[in-house]
């Protein structure tokens, strides 16, 4: 599964969380996702690229299109250098926030996509991997 | 749109910009004392739990001030990614259009005075 293609984003701003968005649309476009598709995994991006802004102090969105077995991807990493999540399992709770969002950053993100990894240390940043197949 | 007030959102909104929004269109209700709002998303390629919670308070915060929203237009595929993000939206009227939505304030605002209770 080489990367054929790979790039990044900065997420300093609400601006750049826009961006982002659209990166992310025109990459599963250029991938040929279907609407549905697409749509999930922009959304589930926003959510994340909020995530580290408002929570991490910002940090940067990686991306990579990948190739397995004749099957091409997308996968996204948010990686910040903020607090980091001291609960995992209270983070990855529906409706629970530690700030004043919905809670539904993290767990609704998790259901829109294919593949789903949290790297958090306290005090050592967090990074979100996701991953959506064709 | 006499007592209607109908706000279409063609642009991927930043957050401030969904904020403000919503600021703006409550000194609006209040300022005209308008009855019904729509909100028209058919060109928004995706509603996430930010823009989906500033609709909710919308539509919370217009009952408050006397105005039933409506939320219309949204593409099938935001519909089914809202769903499997986990917000329902429960408590915001929707409608296929503009049409239908404005049919359907019609009846929720003739429906509350003609009974005198919300429904």
């Amino acid at each position: 599964m080489a990367p054929t293609n790979s790039g990044e984003a900065p997420l300093r701003s609400e601006h750049d969380i826009v961006l982002a968005r659209q990166q992310v649309r025109r990459l599963t476009q250029e991938l040929g996702f279907s609407l549905v598709d697409q749509t999930k995994m922009v959304t589930a991006a926003s959510e994340l690229a909020r995530n580290a802004l408002t929570y991490g102090r910002g940090g940067t969105m990686r991306w990579e299109i990948l190739q397995r077995d004749g099957y091409r991807g997308l996968k996204l990493l948010f990686a910040d250098e903020g607090p980091g999540i001291p609960n995992i399992d209270l983070a990855m709770t529906d409706g629970w926030t530690s700030g004043s969002g919905l809670g539904l950053g993290l767990t609704g993100a998790k259901r829109l996509v294919n593949e789903f990894a949290l790297d958090t240390q306290v005090g050592g940043g967090t990074r979100v991997t996701i991953t959506r197949w064709k | 749109m006499g007592e209607f007030l109908l706000v279409t959102i063609q642009i991927d909104m930043h957050d401030q910009l969904a904020l403000k929004l919503q600021d703006d269109l409550s000194n609006t209700i209040q300022k005209y004392a308008a009855k019904g709002v729509l909100i028209d998303i058919s060109t928004l390629g995706m509603v996430d739990s930010f823009i989906g919670r500033m609709v909710a308070d919308i539509s919370g915060m217009g009952r408050i001030l006397g105005a039933e929203t409506v939320l219309v237009g949204m593409q099938p595929a935001v519909a089914i990614t809202l769903v499997e993000l986990g917000l329902a939206l429960p408590g915001v009227a929707t409608a296929l259009d503009v049409e239908r939505g404005m049919a359907l304030l019609r009846r929720k605002i003739d429906g509350v005075d003609a009974d005198g209770a919300n429904e």
